[in-house]
């Protein structure tokens, strides 16, 4: 399968760049890093990419491949159509340094205000004894390889540069989370420092930074929920009460749902589902590909068509329905008055700018 | 053209070129003395090659076979750098090295458990018990994690006591060092660029701390990243150090060699200490017929006994696969040469005949994941092909073994980790290395420590070297008449990579050199495209010509060494040669052409040496060293009965 195949990669620096076009040759078994580097050799000796292993082990290689985090080392070519353009671009939450390269400063700065762990006062190096159970917890979330695909990937600070001040990112939840879960950690409020001081309650569970992990760590249902649930002051965050609610049903939280409508999927057109203004659309396949695809560009929930027959009408009738009147409107799970926090404004127009 | 060129400046009391496991553990303690330290590395922080790390880190706790202590760690070190090391260094690193672990606990590590709750340990190749503390196969990005942890915990008392977070240790990562500044013989400072804006930096310091790791990447197969072109090695030379045990690097025997992109990636040696078995193109284990005399005593010679081996250690010998590494390698190498390899050149590595499906995701997590995204091979169902590369560099700057200082012409310069020579010999056993950083990083830190406050007044840095060191630094950028720099990294890479390979010859070493000073004068007049922020090609540009003294040192030492022996193998001199043993070569800089010069070995103390038997020390020791070791013996013995 060797042969040339197009690329356009970003090139520029923190006054501006556009994308421009390669034909490289690719050999089988190469992954996007080989291509980088067969350009660095040939037709762009400067071109700027960080790398270390080459093998998934340092994260240096975070850059986004057809508009998605990814590792370079770590996408393989064979994964794309033979005549597929390959879109290379920086990571896009961090300000740019030159070409592929960011300035990730964010996330050090991050990483230097979360409290180190607290050694436990009376035991001795070498008498630490611990369960092999109960540290396990805690070593999913050091498998990070701080990529930072995670924290480009967050909405909260994607799109809303002002929010870096008061938010530490998914990376920094799990170091919190991990000391948390920590056998012998001395620190008893780590889920309290998270809450007040890392942003916590910012986090509204859209999943995207477990979906884009290179390490398959679980960040929202692992470390980021189960501390949302216990932290202390509960009226701190809405969505603990919503998120263990659509728990208990054993279903994915989902307070912003985004790209499930794609297409011809226009409001009005019967797509199913119950619309709530928390986000559970109950479509399931709309969750399915909420869970698959990653949360690019948050938007405003859409409201979602009702579910009706092919006769246009709702498939209920009282007698079959297990309630005694019509659903919510705003689905089941939402009851009155909205917290102010989770007031979501959508401009009318916002459909028309697409 | 120097006075337009802005230069940042720093002071500092001990700075610390490399932020892998030696360099933050030396930075730590150095910070701990009261110092006011800098890190400085050419990747991002807590990037460098430690984090690659897979297997663990060796230290006798004695927790999984209580037997195990640090006179037989000390043993199997000496053993598998065939009685090279430097003792006293191999001695520290065995007492030091649980104690280093320990403390990674303190700092908060979390290392796999045992039943009772203790740090688990597992076997490794040249280990005779189970040694290896580790964290399923990801053991260096604990280490580093850790440690880069451990800074952010002093830089927070620091801001709580000062109010900044920099004020005692900073880190200054996407820094590139490249010329050390010296004031008479002593160290004043070093000199360099950031890599992201090309700004040039000086940092005025007394003590200099070298943990830059290795030189790999002047092999085109090897498991080593862009960073390991032998900075620290070519800055120690320069400034008038002098490096040992050049000749001597590892080639890990099971690299992937499948597919061409990610050859050389490295397959860690706990699949076979886990229970994975090499197999030739004909299914036949092959390792049996590859176990030399000096190990026979303690391998298994049926697959039988070897199988039984991982659950009953104590009544089995060990299978023939846990080998130390420059014998695994050269037998691979053998089978390969013989027809009988695998498709793509390399030979078999199968697990999943051996383990459930279940226990190999468990216990190789990262491998699992590695070959299934970079290959798309599933290790639980099919074997692994895999083939020699080039790993780890025993040779490096000579250091005194208990404070980490350069031996030579140089006062102020320190060494640790991959960069130091003498520890490993001429082989390195697996899982030494991240123990080794501990415990010389944080001599080398604390030495640094008390070497500067040792001194009456700060050495100081001259203005016309910093001016020639700018220059240096920017001439690939203004011609544009040279080669481009990858272009000369593939040229050496070749010449290495053929002629000072694994197996090696007379004609084709002295060939090898001749075509380094070609090179040599080609990477003179490299020119580089582009600006200075952020540019590879420029980078690369600088780095070649560290990597260019390096290959020389050890493609004269090979030359040199009329012998074979770890990770030096000559094939017009196939066997171990006692005389040799007692020989290091050392290499220095005079003006700029590498000069070689044979060291005796220091002598092992009588009770160091009393601890192995006398059939095993007469393999490698000459006879004069025997009749030394029967009449110290002898001695012994009458003292007893006095
Ligand atoms: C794939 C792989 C697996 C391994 N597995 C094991 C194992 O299981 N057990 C074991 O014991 N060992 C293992 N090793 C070996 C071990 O990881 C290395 O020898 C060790 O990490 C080296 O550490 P170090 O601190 O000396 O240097 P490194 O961690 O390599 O750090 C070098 C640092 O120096 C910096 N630097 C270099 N040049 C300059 C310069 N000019 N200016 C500024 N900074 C510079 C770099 O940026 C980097 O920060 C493995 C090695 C590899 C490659
Ligand atoms: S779940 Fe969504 S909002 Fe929360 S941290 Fe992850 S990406 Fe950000
Ligand atoms: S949690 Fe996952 S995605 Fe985030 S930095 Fe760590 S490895 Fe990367
Ligand atoms: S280069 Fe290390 S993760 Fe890609």
């Amino acid at each position: 399968m060797s042969g040339k195949r197009q690329f356009r990669i970003w090139r520029g620096d923190e006054s501006g760049g556009d994308l421009q076009d390669y034909m490289v040759e690719v050999n089988e078994g190469e992954v996007v890093l080989d291509v980088i580097h067969r350009l660095q050799a040939t037709d762009a000796p400067d071109l700027a990419c960080r790398w270390n292993c080459k093998a998934g082990k340092c994260g240096s290689c975070s850059m986004e491949i057809n508009g998605k985090p990814r590792l370079g080392c770590m996408t393989r070519m064979s994964t794309f159509g033979d005549d597929e353009t390959v879109t290379v671009t920086p990571l896009r939450t961090f300000p740019i340094i030159r070409d592929l390269v960011t300035d990730v400063s964010f996330n050090y700065e991050k990483a230097r205000e979360t409290p180190a762990f607290a050694p436990p006062a009376d035991v001795a190096p070498g008498d630490y004894r611990m369960q092999q159970v109960d540290v396990e917890r805690s070593q999913e979330f050091r498998k990070c390889i701080e990529c930072f695909l995670c924290q480009t990937v967050c909405h909260v600070i994607r799109d809303h540069e002002e929010n870096k001040q008061a938010f530490s990112g998914p990376r920094y939840f799990i170091r919190a989370a991990e000391l948390d879960m920590h056998p012998l950690d001395a620190r008893t409020d780590r889920k309290e420092y998270a809450q007040a001081e890392q942003g916590l309650g910012f986090c509204n569970i859209t999943k995207c930074c477990t979906e884009v992990c290179p390490e398959h760590i679980k960040i929202t249902d692992n470390g980021i929920i189960p501390m949302k649930e216990r932290v202390v002051d509960r009226r701190y965050d809405p969505l603990v009460w919503l998120g263990s609610k659509i728990f208990r049903r054993g279903e994915t939280p989902q307070t912003s749902v985004t790209t499930a409508r794609q297409g011809s999927a226009t409001p009005g057109s019967a797509r199913g589902g119950v619309h709530s203004h928390a986000g559970g659309s109950h479509d399931s396949q709309a969750e399915a590909q909420a869970q698959s695809g990653v949360n690019w560009h948050r938007e405003v929930p859409h409201p979602t068509a009702p579910a009706v027959d092919d006769r246009g009408k709702l498939p209920l009738t009282e007698l079959t329905f297990d309630r005694a009147a019509a659903p919510s409107p705003f689905g089941d799970d939402v009851t009155f008055p909205l917290p102010p926090e989770h007031l979501n404004f959508a401009h009318p127009e916002q459909d028309n700018k697409h | 053209m120097t006075t337009t060129t802005r230069i940042e400046r720093h002071h500092y009391d001990v700075v610390v070129i490399g932020a892998g496991g030696a360099g933050l553990r030396a930075a730590i303690e150095a910070r701990l003395a009261g110092k006011k330290t800098a890190i400085i590395s050419k990747s991002l922080f807590g990037k460098a090659h430690t984090v690659m790390a897979e297997g663990g880190a060796a230290a006798a706790m004695g927790n999984v076979n209580s037997r195990d202590n640090w006179q037989v760690h000390f043993r199997d070190t000496m053993r598998g750098g065939k009685f090279l090391n430097n003792f006293r260094m191999a001695e520290l690193h065995a007492k030091e090295s649980p104690q280093r672990i320990w403390e990674l606990e303190t700092y908060g590590a979390l290392f796999d458990r045992t039943k009772d709750g203790k740090i688990s340990q597992r076997n490794f190749g040249g280990h005779e018990y189970p040694r290896l503390a580790h964290v399923g196969d990801r053991t260096g990005l604990e280490l580093i994690r850790t440690l880069q942890q451990k800074i952010v915990s002093l830089q927070q008392e620091d801001q709580r006591e000062f109010g900044s977070y920099d004020a005692r240790i900073r880190v200054f990562s996407e820094t590139t060092i490249t010329e050390l500044l010296l004031d008479g013989d002593r160290v004043a400072g070093a000199f360099g660029y950031y890599r992201e804006s090309g700004e040039f930096i000086l940092f005025e310091a007394p003590a200099v701390v070298l943990a830059t790791g290795g030189v790999g990447r002047s092999y085109k197969v090897t498991s080593n990243s862009w960073e390991y072109t032998g900075d620290g090695h070519a800055l120690a030379l320069r400034a008038g150090a002098t490096l040992i045990n050049m000749e001597f690097l590892q080639f890990h025997p099971t690299g992937m060699v499948w597919p061409p992109s990610v050859k050389g990636i490295l397959v860690t040696e706990s699949v076979r200490g886990d229970g994975g078995v090499l197999k030739n193109s004909d299914g036949k284990r092959f390792m049996f017929d590859y176990v030399p005399d000096v190990f026979r005593k303690q391998y298994a010679e049926t697959e039988e006994e070897a199988d039984r081996w991982y659950t009953d250690p104590d009544n089995n010998r060990r299978p023939p696969e846990l080998l130390p590494r420059d014998e695994v390698a050269r037998a691979i190498n053998s089978e390969v040469k013989a027809g009988r390899g695998s498709p793509a050149g390399g030979v078999f590595l199968d697990i999943a005949s051996r383990r459930s499906a279940d226990e190999i995701r468990r216990r190789l997590p990262s491998m699992y994941h590695q070959f299934k995204e970079l290959a798309d091979v599933d290790i639980t169902a099919e074997p692994m092909e895999v083939g020699p590369t080039c790993h780890y560099v025993m040779g490096g700057v000579e250091v005194d073994p208990d404070s980490g200082a350069a031996f030579g012409h140089v006062r102020g310069l320190f060494a640790a980790g991959e960069v130091s020579g003498g520890m490993h010999g001429s082989n390195r056993l697996g899982g030494n290395s991240l123990s080794d950083l501990l415990v010389f990083g944080k001599r080398a830190g604390g030495h640094a420590a008390s070497y500067a406050d040792g001194l009456t007044a700060r050495p100081k840095v001259a203005v016309d070297e910093v001016e020639a060191a700018v220059e240096t630094a920017l001439a690939p950028l203004q011609r544009d008449t040279g080669e481009n720099p990858y272009t000369l990294q593939q040229d050496l890479q070749v010449v290495m990579g053929d002629l000072v390979g694994i197996i090696r010859r007379e004609g084709e070493l002295a060939d090898a050199l001749v075509r380094l000073a070609e090179l040599r004068e080609r990477v003179a007049k490299v020119s580089a495209a582009g600006g200075r922020r952020y540019n590879p090609g420029w980078h690369l540009a600088l780095d070649l010509r560290n990597m260019l003294v390096v290959s020389e040192c050890t493609a004269k030492a090979a030359l040199e060494r009329q012998e074979s022996r770890g990770g030096h193998t000559r094939e017009d001199y196939p066997a171990m040669e006692p005389k040799w043993r007692q020989v290091n070569l050392v290499c220095a800089l005079d003006g700029d052409t590498v000069q070689l010069t044979r060291k005796p070995l220091p002598k092992m103390r009588p009770e160091l040496i009393g601890l192995f038997d006398r059939a095993e020390l007469a393999k490698y020791l000459t006879d004069e060293e025997i009749a030394d070791f029967d009449a110290l013996v002898a001695d012994a013995g009458e003292a007893d009965n006095r």
